[in-house]
């Protein structure tokens, strides 16, 4: 038997002992380190971006912020309440019509036909429809509903807004929906059918509850994503510098205000007040996002409990 | 069995308003799942039809002509086509060492776990930050504070076509910077995935033979997680074509060609989400056929990443 290192110890066996100074441990050490730089690299925009809302938006924050309307471009004094009520509105116009149609949809792909050929092929539409850009939802929408004004003669509105949101967030909640419920053990569905449930009340009382937790998470990461969005929304809820009449309804078909429409817009703006208001209401966005983030995370592990 | 008792043991018909309730579900469910498949193919017809009078009147040419002229009714997507191929390519050829690198570093036993799992969760919060804030960022403290390091590289490679003109604040670079920070979650995320899921017989064999830890990453480890690691890599290019709010933001919107970096330049996503809300007219068709380009290059590259990845999968 021969060995390739011809490194041997006093006995004349072979030194099996780790050499430190051989090119190929200072090699992996050296990679190791590489490794480590880009890592830190990797975070530092987070840190940076983070610590430049909290630093430039946080000290800003004041009462007025949440209760006044932008000023006009060139003057001072205002807030942006009237852009956190959009963002609201907006997007939970987006979740009303994206979470029935996506779970049922999840639900149809998951409970009716895991692999018969619609089923793989609404699997394919969902993950191309995931790798449409953003801003085709909002041209989409523009071509559709704000062109026609088939809105009760309305062009702009936050309804299309909301629709273009939801276009968005569609394929994440049929995907979370689908592999929640896939996640559920068949037992359970062989028990509720044995003991004599129909196949809807399998589902509804049995499968779904299982799989709440999984959906939920999805749920709330759609959400968030959705409520940073802007490219669906400038040329179809466009903006406001007003409130919305939310109380009669007509806010809904008129353009809104958004937080990420007034930052694109206000960023751009040469006023410095403007430009501040964005850092604000970047804080206010970042931290809703954050929270919805950190909100699925803790629903996540609420559930591996 | 007492005659009594007889009907416990008789199977249940079931009443037909439960045999309506469940067809009616199934059929509102199969209705639900549709509605991708109709909003997938609504958005291309309509894409397209606003494209055919634009298509018709410029065929092909629109494609490399690069006036984008509304006074004069004239327009060529060219420069807005080179830029989303170069910004999405450029940005991809520096997110995917980080990313790769990033996603070893916290998937291999190197520094304790509570360490990895925070860097891990940080990655991942940077996906959530929304594209406009990027933007924000980008425009008033990253593009001020890499400007210096532009300019010398224009005073020192003048000469060179892709430093040929002077930086004067939006362009092409930063744009492929913020680009950077945006796809690179997306590439971190994946690798980390296909990484952890490259089973651990492996690693003990590729140990047990004598090799170092990058001897065993680099033959062994990442072979075996390459199908996971490029298709997160062309998603994370779709993604990156398809880029919007930070990109319009910082890249100055420029519709002359340049071969330059450091000049202002366009992309396709850029371009739409400036001029669409007030085209009218030829314009708006010729917005249509710049977004019927930005979609067959997205959908292209998703349906090719899926095919890379079945093609790729090394079985073990």
């Amino acid at each position: 038997m021969s060995f390739t290192s011809s490194r041997r110890t006093t006995d004349g066996l072979p030194d099996l002992s780790y050499q430190p100074r051989a090119a190929r441990n200072v090699g992996s050490r050296v990679l190791t380190v590489v490794a480590a730089i880009f890592s830190g690299i990797a975070v530092l925009p987070l840190v940076l971006v983070l610590g430049y809302v909290l630093i430039k938006g946080g000290s800003t924050i004041s009462l007025n912020l949440f209760t006044e309307l932008p000023p006009p471009p060139g003057l001072e004094g205002g807030g942006i309440a009237n852009a956190i009520v959009g963002t609201l509105v907006v997007t939970l116009v987006a979740a009303l019509i994206a979470i029935p149609v996506g779970v049922g949809g999840g639900i149809y792909l998951a409970e009716y036909s895991r692999s018969g050929w619609f089923a793989q092929f609404i699997r394919f539409g969902t993950n191309v429809l995931s790798g449409v850009p953003s801003i085709i939802a909002g041209v989409f929408i523009y071509g559709t509903i704000v062109t026609s004004r088939v809105l009760f003669g309305n062009a702009y509105s936050a309804l299309a807004g909301g629709m273009a949101l939801a276009i968005l967030m569609l394929p994440t909640v049929i995907k979370t929906t689908d592999e929640g419920l896939k996640l559920v053990p068949d037992d359970l569905r062989r028990a509720a059918l044995g003991i004599g449930a129909s196949r809807f009340v399998m589902i509804a009382r049995i499968t779904l509850p299982t799989a709440f937790t999984p959906i939920a998470t999805g749920v709330v990461l759609s959400i968030a994503r959705a409520a940073g969005e802007t490219a669906p929304l400038i040329f179809t809820a466009l903006f406001s510098p007003y409130w919305s009449d939310l109380i009669s309804g007509d806010g809904l078909l008129a353009p809104i205000a958004s937080l990420s429409v007034l930052i694109y817009n206000f960023a751009i703006m040469p006023y410095e007040f403007h430009n501040q208001l964005a850092w604000s209401a970047s804080f206010v966005l970042v931290a809703m996002i954050l929270f919805l983030n950190l909100l699925s995370r803790w629903l996540g592990r609420f559930a591996s409990r | 069995m007492a005659p009594d008792q007889d009907h416990l043991y008789r199977l249940r018909n079931r009443p037909f308003a439960e045999k309506l309730v469940d067809l009616g579900f199934k059929n509102i469910t199969i209705a639900l799942a549709s509605v991708v498949a109709v909003v997938l193919f609504a958005i291309l017809i309509v894409v397209f039809q606003g494209s055919l009078e634009s298509m018709g009147r410029y065929g092909l040419e629109f494609l490399v002509t690069s006036n984008w002229n509304p006074v004069d009714d004239e327009y060529g997507a060219g420069a807005a086509i080179y830029g989303t191929l170069l910004t999405s390519l450029l940005s991809l050829i520096i997110a995917v060492p980080l990313g790769v690198g990033t996603a070893i570093f916290i998937t291999e036993n190197i520094i304790p776990q509570s360490i990895r799992n925070l860097l891990g969760l940080m990655v991942e919060l940077l996906a959530a930050i929304p594209s406009v804030v990027l933007g924000l960022w980008a425009i008033f403290v990253m593009e001020p504070f890499i400007r210096p390091a532009l300019e010398f590289l224009h005073t020192a490679f003048h000469w060179l076509p892709m430093f040929s003109t002077p930086p004067m604040g939006p362009g092409t670079i930063p744009a492929v910077l913020i680009l950077v920070v945006m796809i690179l979650p997306i590439i971190t995320a994946i690798s980390r995935d296909s990484l952890n899921q490259v089973p651990g017989k492996l690693r003990q064999a590729a140990y047990g033979v004598g090799t170092t830890r990058w001897g065993a990453i680099i033959n062994v480890i990442l072979p075996a997680a390459v199908s996971g690691i490029v298709g997160g890599v062309m998603l994370a290019l779709g993604r990156a074509m398809g880029e919007t709010m930070a990109v319009t933001m910082i890249i100055g919107n420029s519709n002359n060609f340049s071969f330059s970096l450091l000049a202002p330049g366009n992309t396709i996503a850029a371009m739409l989400a400036n001029q669409f809300g007030e085209a009218d007219g030829s314009q708006v068709s010729s917005l249509m056929y710049a977004a019927f380009v930005l979609i067959v290059l997205t959908l292209g590259v998703n349906v090719m990443a899926r095919w890379l990845v079945k093609r790729l999968s090394l079985k073990y």
